[in-house]
């Protein structure tokens, strides 16, 4: 089964590389008003349970994936509604 | 009677390179240098940890991140939980922080610039085994050379670590945005510390600044009082 992890630094997060895009970005003439920059990581699990990969895949977050100090996540399951 | 050395281990991950520096200085502070390989299981009889500074996995994902994960550092868990010394410089500190053994992250400097130059930082706890051989207040000069220094902590983190009395050594002067101008804190218990700026680099003042040495010989003397406690 395949699972997309979206990290993202956290609300209220200083966000340098983003502020670096941001900046490039207006540069450029586009209209950005604010640009955070994260981090995907695509998986492919074992199983087909979807709670069951998913209930996996967050264990990954909480203890690799992301620093719960600075990251948030968001975990997508292709092909599943869980 | 002669003291004896104490054993002093230096892990090298790969992608560590300032882990002969760490060895140099160690041995030019008469403690007896022990290079520990990252895939050990075991640590051999130690009197203290030096996790040296350098791109440990090469920064992949987030700095420190990996190496975590090394068989190395389950021992070297397992050894600071036994109130076993803990030194981690630059990347070590990071690998530290993401460990859980100390408190925060290192994220990257606020400037987005790499930071390679002598800053000074001031003392603020010299009853530390890292520090006793400074004085309350001293600004020491140590280079720093990183990309992702800025030590980070919420306001309810900070506030903890304010409390217990954490912070060992503020920069006193801006250099990469950490909050406090954090460069170096304990654990509550004191045993395990972790700088950014790099001691191994300022031991001999024929490198600009002999600094570094009094951290480090500090952290020799109480490895030799373990040693000689361990006899």
């Amino acid at each position: 089964m395949r699972a997309t992890v979206l990290v993202r630094p956290k609300d209220g997060i200083l966000d340098p590389q983003g502020q670096a895009v941001e900046s490039s970005l207006r540069q450029l003439g586009f209209a950005v008003d604010t640009a955070r920059v994260g981090r995907v990581v695509d998986l492919e699990v074992e199983g087909s349970d979807p709670a069951a990969a998913r209930a996996e895949v967050e264990r990954m977050c909480e203890q690799v994936l992301a620093n719960p100090l600075i990251e948030s996540y968001e975990i997508e399951l292709a092909g599943a509604d869980a | 009677m002669t003291s004896p050395q104490p054993r002093i281990g230096v892990v090298r991950f790969p992608g560590s390179n300032d882990d002969r520096d760490a060895l140099w200085a160690l041995a030019a502070l008469d403690a007896e240098p022990v290079a520990v390989w990252h895939s050990a299981t075991e640590l051999p009889d130690l009197d203290a940890v030096v996790l040296p500074g350098g791109f440990s996995y090469g920064d992949y994902l987030r700095c420190g991140a990996i190496a975590r994960f090394s068989p190395a550092m389950t021992a070297v868990a397992e050894f600071a939980e036994a109130g076993g010394l803990v030194l981690g410089i630059c990347n070590g500190f990071q690998i530290l922080c993401e460990a859980g053994l100390l408190p925060g992250v290192l994220r990257p400097n606020t400037s987005l610039a790499f930071v390679c130059r002598d800053v000074p930082v001031t003392v603020e706890r010299t009853d530390t085994a890292f520090t006793a051989r400074c004085s309350q207040g001293e600004r020491l000069v140590i280079p720093v050379k990183h990309g992702e220094g800025c030590w980070y902590a919420d306001d309810e983190l900070y506030a903890a670590v304010e409390a217990h009395d954490q912070i060992v050594l503020r920069y006193a002067e801006p250099v990469n945005g950490s909050v406090g101008d954090v460069a170096g804190v304990v654990n509550e218990a004191g045993n395990v510390m972790g700088l950014m700026p790099h001691p191994e680099h300022a031991v001999d003042p024929l490198l600009g600044s002999a600094d570094g040495a009094l951290i480090l010989a500090s952290l020799v003397d109480a490895a030799r009082e373990r040693a000689l406690a361990a006899v």
